[in-house]
């Protein structure tokens, strides 16, 4: 070969390179380069085959065997596989580099054109507050419009279904399966849940406890002689605070047998006193238990005497303390 | 030209959006590391999970309080009376496969969401991240707080069973209770007395499954996007780290795997939960009727401080004459949760007012950093805390045997004394440990600078 042939062919062949070279060159890279990690590929790789299994153990647990345990156990399985598979990728198979910002600032030439904007746009109007005040009653008027109809969601100004209830002078009482109370039933250290005969028991001036204490322990209000007859008293069961039934009976069954009975609400445990009218004894009941008074009638059966003492259930405002009607 | 599986997607999304400076940003957008951080987004990824089993359980819920009688699969309950809400939960329970794990996965995850947000506002709060130019962010929060406990409240509530039922009617007596309108209130939200219309359970449900998860979703995409738009905050670490410039992991690849690596472990954690711990058996409990109630009903346990406020308070009503102004659920159920959120809120401002720092703050504070501040906030966290706790007295009559009566005076006493101690106290640890840095600092600079020589340096 010719030096100048040789010349000729090492150029094409550097230029080659050259050109091959220039094809295969990137951008600098952005995110650094790390070293391989085949331990922690090989434990990504495990995790994930644990997910599969899991994954598979719970749709055959499903088809098969589809208990609660078995199920939630695979399915938490595969999650908690997958999420150590990529905790231990974010820690060995991608680089953790560390990256700065500036924190955003303020703009104030941008803010003083955006007030520019707004203020120079209304320059044309010359009664601006009269304006003003024309459109905020459109736009009051147009609230109160819209707002109106939730008035139809429920009885606003009527607050006598509140008051409402389903007692009446001569009524049963009857139990839980609609059978009458008998006077000779009630017994002491015991309480009972009575509703009036025949009447819907959704309603919260229905149902009643009912107990019986020692007449000569009795200290009612006065206005009530002879609402409690043989002892035994009935109480709205709906507590006064804040509505939950009277659903514990404290009772002393031998001494000491002080503090005495009282009925408890397991609610906010408002305590009352059935031996004064319910009064409360303790915690955060406002009024006392409403009270039904009773009589007994010729077949020994408990009938209402007249209507409760009060409201039934929680106080809202204005709601008047006087006997239900 | 070569096709590229990568470079061609990103190609075509830029030339029809224009979003490549913004997904190079987005990728590269730094994220301040320290474990703390994780708070916020374990209380996201519980809300994906709320969401992703919550949808599954409507496919199966019927919002009916229409009453039917039971004649399923399980005995104890055979023959008895209930609605149709209840019976379609049962139902869910003991024969739909699945069913319950979904529904206990969907109740442990709202216990884990509330605590989780808890946890994450303590964080907020005791290193002072709220501070400008984040004030915003730490409303929006908050609201989200108070949005996932209604959220919660409803959703144990639509059930209609016997302690969804106790819990629906102590939440009418404290609507009633509001002065003024409470009345109005209670009859207008529960279409009439309690228990309510027919209407109350369909509204409930619509509120439960539409209206709050729509604004507890569009109050976290303005969280999130204003936490983006401020970038995070971060611990003052080495020189890089300044209130001019944040140093972090970026979030492509390093944040990415660790990020969806918890999401799969919270929610491995909650179907865990869900799977294994039993939470709201309702079979136990029975339907609901007004006359039935049951001893030691407890709330889920983001409610805890409320019915210790309910059950503190000492027994009044506000009257004038036979005439009730206030209802004594006020107190507790209104005045209460409404005076820490107001104070939450208006925090920023307050302390802004106080110290008269009106700065940009991209730097944390430690809690020793701002006494004044840590103080007060442990002062109102021991404040809510030992109400909570009052309202497990009855658990403590039960498991102990402590008086309970004795227990509510003791802890009607606490409750005013501990915090005015809590706040004293927290306020000369934080001052003695930061006084103890700067003679420690001193101390060094004075033992690393050279002696004066004779002829200076």
């Amino acid at each position: 070969m010719r030096p100048r042939e040789l010349f000729v062919a090492l150029l094409a062949i550097v230029g080659l390179a050259r050109r091959r070279r220039r094809r295969r060159e990137r951008p600098a890279r952005v995110v650094p380069p790390g070293a391989p990690s085949p331990r922690a590929e090989l434990a990504v790789l495990a995790l994930l085959l644990v997910a599969a299994l899991c994954g598979a153990g719970f749709v055959v647990a499903y088809f098969v065997h589809p208990n609660t345990q078995v199920l939630g156990a695979a399915l938490a399985g595969a999650l908690a596989a997958i999420g150590a598979a990529l905790v231990v990728t974010a820690q060995h198979l991608v680089v953790t580099e560390e990256v700065e910002e500036d924190y955003p600032t303020p703009n104030p030439e941008e803010q003083e054109a955006v007030a520019q904007i707004v203020a120079e746009s209304g320059s044309r109007l010359t009664r601006k507050r009269l304006l003003g005040a024309a459109a905020g009653l459109a736009g009051g008027a147009l609230g109160a419009a819209l707002i109106a109809p939730a008035v139809s969601f429920g009885p606003l100004f009527d607050s006598s279904s509140m008051y409402a209830t389903p007692w009446r002078r001569g009524r049963r009482l009857v139990d839980v399966d609609g059978n009458p109370l008998r006077a000779e039933a009630i017994d002491f250290a015991s309480f009972y849940t009575a509703f009036p005969e025949g009447a819907d028991r959704e309603s919260i001036a229905a149902a009643v406890v009912v107990v019986r204490l020692p007449p000569a322990t009795l200290r009612l209000p006065p206005g009530r002689e002879g609402w409690a007859p043989q002892g035994i008293l009935a109480y709205s069961k709906i507590c006064t605070h804040a509505g939950c039934a009277i659903a514990l009976y404290r009772t002393p069954k031998f001494a000491p047998t002080q503090p005495g009975p009282a009925l408890v609400c397991p609610c906010h445990y408002s305590t009352f006193d059935p031996a004064r009218g319910a009064a409360v004894e303790f915690g955060p009941a406002g009024r006392p238990l409403p009270q039904l008074p009773l009589t007994i009638d010729a077949a020994g059966e408990l009938r209402a005497a007249g209507n409760f003492s009060g409201p039934v259930g929680p106080a809202w405002p204005g709601v008047r303390s006087h006997p239900a009607s | 030209m070569r096709s590229d599986p990568l470079r061609d997607p990103v190609r075509f999304v830029d030339e029809r959006t224009g979003a490549a400076p913004f997904l190079r940003k987005a990728l590269r957008y730094a994220f301040p590391d320290h474990w703390s951080f994780l708070l916020g987004e374990v209380a996201l990824y519980a809300f994906v999970v709320l969401v992703a089993t919550g949808i599954y359980l409507t496919f199966f819920f019927e919002p009916s309080t229409g009453q039917i009688v039971y004649h399923g699969p399980y005995a104890p309950l055979r023959g008895v009376q209930m609605s149709e809400a209840y019976r379609s939960v049962l139902d869910l329970s003991t024969t739909v496969k699945s069913g319950l794990l979904i529904r206990q996965t969907h109740h442990w995850a709202a216990d884990v969401f509330v605590a989780a947000i808890v946890i994450h506002l303590l964080r907020i709060f005791f290193t002072g991240a709220f501070r400008k130019p984040r004030e915003l962010t730490y409303v929006i929060g908050v609201t989200l707080l108070f949005t996932a406990l209604l959220e919660g409240y409803l959703g144990y509530s639509i059930v209609d069973d016997l302690l969804s039922g106790m819990g629906l009617a102590i939440g009418n007596g404290v609507a009633l209770s509001a002065p003024v309108v409470g009345g109005a209130l209670g009859r207008l939200l529960w279409d009439g007395p309690f228990p309510g219309g027919p209407a109350f359970e369909p509204r409930m449900f619509i509120a439960h499954v539409l209206l709050l998860p729509v604004l507890l979703a569009t109050l976290i995409g303005a969280h999130l996007t204003l936490v983006a738009a401020r970038h995070h905050t971060q611990f003052r670490r080495d020189a890089r780290t300044t209130e001019r410039r944040v140093v972090g992991i970026p979030s492509f690849p390093g944040q990415a795997p660790r990020s969806l690596g918890l999401l799969a472990l919270v929610a491995a954690l909650l179907f865990a939960l869900g799977g294994l711990v039993q939470i709201n058996p309702i079979w136990l409990w029975g339907p609901f009727e007004p006359w039935l109630g049951t001893n030691g009903a407890q709330p889920d346990w983001y409610l805890g401080w409320l019915i210790g406020a309910l059950r503190l308070m000492p027994g009044f009503d506000v009257t004038i004459g036979s005439y009730t102004l206030i209802p004594n659920p006020f107190w507790g159920g209104v005045l209460f949760p409404t005076v820490v959120l107001v104070v939450l809120l208006a925090f920023p401002w307050i302390e802004r007012r106080r110290s008269g720092d009106r700065a940009t703050h991209n730097l944390l504070d430690r809690p020793r950093d701002a006494p004044g501040r840590t103080a007060f906030g442990l002062a109102l966290l021991s404040w809510v805390v030992l109400i909570f706790f009052a309202g497990s007295a009855d658990r403590m009559t039960v498991f102990f045997g402590w008086n309970y009566v004795t227990q509510i005076w003791v802890y009607r006493v606490l409750v005013w004394v501990v915090p005015v101690v809590v706040f004293f106290g927290a306020r000369r640890v934080c001052r003695d440990l930061r006084d103890a840095e700067r003679i420690e600092r001193v101390a060094e600079a004075t033992a690393r600078a050279p002696e004066p020589g004779p002829g200076g340096a």
